[in-house]
């Protein structure tokens, strides 16, 4: 598999399908994991890190579980694939600003992706559509188990896994969950709730991690706290916090449907209409009324364009995956361009 | 959108800063939010959180202390309050007196109680059991929305599937 072969596949979070996706977008669980004595990234040399690479990509091939995967050596692959990965949010931000002795290990699926050498040697994430991280960790469980009859993990049973930011010490897992929380935003609650969500442990970050806004109100909500409680504990709180979410944007949908229609039916009527007549349209704009529209596909307004063609449209749309698609760079104008044609194209199909 | 900075290249980061309570919102390329968040980290990073957190509750620490070094890495305990990470493993052992209060006030919690490493030569289960299990939660879930629909034909009907499916995983768990 090359990563062009990616550009033609549904990611696995933008799917659309799995238990409450009509608000939950994508659940994703991700462990960080070092070897034993090793040098973590940051305080290795060249050689270090780089034996450490090949001995990854040594082991993993034993592995069922991991056979399929593809090795992608950071240094080998162009910026622009770089930041299709990262858009594909297959990889962090962080792991593409300095490639050497890095890698990615991904599925063709776009399930499970493993990075090397990032903050920790190794990260590893599954990605789930819909609400459901208990399927995601039941997967990284068992690829986690497997990973550790093959290489030494820096465990102690006081602090269990030991990393290199003792913010992920313990289990080394962060649970995350993707929502669309559109309704929240039209009520003006989101703060309100978000400062709850806070309060409780949680953290909640934008569409592309860390420090990003939440374009196209989209949020991800994950667990602070590493150590002290076991993975189950971490998912089942996680999940009790989602699920209270969930019931707090399906009342103000259901609010918004009952005492602001109107304005609800410009909004999404407006936003496609945009969509559909744009020459030049912005990666922001394009969120932002992706986002109305997909509520209103949700909340049965839009009825002859369906969840897919959005999902879709909300990764196809980013700067690099158009460039992927036109094969050559673009400059800033060009994509603004190319990106409304896109839109138009596929909405009109529909 | 381009950089709020430079102006000539698209923006790609996206920063809410909160002075006295005035926000603002900068568009940067990337370029151009390194250079901030150089800035940013100068003012107050992420190694000034953890080191204030290292001195909460214990007093200044003695020149000796700051000089103490990992002798697997070599890290010394000056440089771990500076860029706020450990250099290997062995960093927890060297300085655990000083990450015991540290963790404590990060995670609320001293004691490792989820799951540990499984070592060599461990069984582990094969994707198809993984998803057979899955497909359990699935049936669950849908049970549980039929009951709340009052739908309680089809709740019988995948009440017996599930009832049907445990008993293959006991089944298998004895061999």
């Amino acid at each position: 598999m090359t990563v062009n072969e990616l550009l033609n596949h549904t990611s696995e979070w933008l799917k659309g399908a799995g238990p409450n996706s009509d608000i939950v977008i994508s659940s994703r669980i991700r462990l960080a994991r070092n070897i034993e004595n090793k040098p973590f990234p940051h305080w290795a040399n060249k050689k270090d890190s780089k034996d450490l690479l090949e001995e990854v990509a040594k082991v993993y091939k034993d592995i069922n579980f991991l056979k399929s995967l593809t090795l992608l050596r950071l240094n080998e692959i162009d910026n622009l694939d770089k930041q299709f990965l990262i858009e594909r949010h297959l990889m962090s931000h962080e792991h593409a600003l300095d490639s050497e002795a890095k890698a990615l290990l991904v599925d063709p699926e776009e399930v499970l992706s493993i990075m090397v050498n990032e903050e920790d040697h190794i990260r590893m994430q599954v990605m789930q559509s819909g609400f459901n991280l208990n399927g995601a960790f039941d997967i990284i469980d068992n690829i986690d188990n497997a990973l550790s009859g093959k290489i030494k993990f820096a465990f102690n049973k006081e602090w269990g896994y030991l990393t290199a930011c003792p913010t992920n010490t313990g289990t080394g897992m962060r649970g995350s969950v993707m929502l669309h929380l559109s309704g929240l935003v039209m009520m003006q609650q989101i703060n309100r709730v978000l400062q709850a969500i806070n309060k409780l442990g949680f953290t909640t970050r934008g569409l592309y991690g860390e420090g990003t806004k939440a374009y196209g109100n989209f949020f991800q909500i994950s667990n602070q706290y590493t150590l002290g409680r076991n993975e189950q504990e971490i998912v089942d709180n996680i999940n009790g916090v989602i699920q209270q979410v969930i019931e707090q944007e399906q009342l103000a949908r259901q609010t918004i449907i009952k005492q602001h229609n109107l304005m609800l039916q410009d909004r999404v009527w407006r936003s496609l209409g945009i969509l559909k007549n744009a020459f030049l349209i912005t990666s922001q704009e394009t969120i932002e009324h992706l986002s109305v529209v997909r509520l209103g596909i949700e909340l049965g307004i839009i009825k002859n364009v369906g969840r897919n063609a959005v999902n879709e449209l909300f990764i196809l749309t980013q700067p690099a995956h158009l460039q992927k698609i036109e094969n050559r760079k673009l400059t800033h104008a060009e994509r603004d361009q190319k990106r409304a044609d896109l839109i138009r194209e596929k909405l009109t199909k529909n | 959108m381009l950089c709020d900075i430079c102006h000539k290249i698209e923006a790609t980061v996206h920063l809410t800063e909160i002075v006295d309570g005035q926000i603002t919102e900068l568009h940067l390329c990337e370029h151009c939010a390194k250079q901030k968040s150089m800035q940013m980290e100068q003012q107050f990073g992420l190694s000034d959180l953890l080191a204030g957190l290292v001195d909460f509750g214990k007093g200044v620490e003695e020149k000796e202390d700051l000089k103490q070094k990992c002798p697997n890495c070599k890290l010394t305990y000056r440089e771990f309050k500076k860029i706020g990470r450990l250099g290997c493993s062995q960093c927890y052992t060297t300085f655990k007196r000083y990450l015991e209060p540290l963790l404590k006030s990060i995670h609320g919690a001293n004691q490792h109680l989820g799951k540990m490493p499984l070592g060599c030569g461990l069984k582990v289960k094969s994707l198809s059991q993984v998803k057979e299990k899955n497909s359990l939660e699935d049936l669950k879930n849908k049970l549980q929305a039929a009951i709340s629909k009052e739908e309680f034909e089809k709740a019988a009907v995948i009440r017996d599937q599930i009832k049907d499916l445990e008993k293959k995983h006991k089944a298998k768990d004895k061999k």
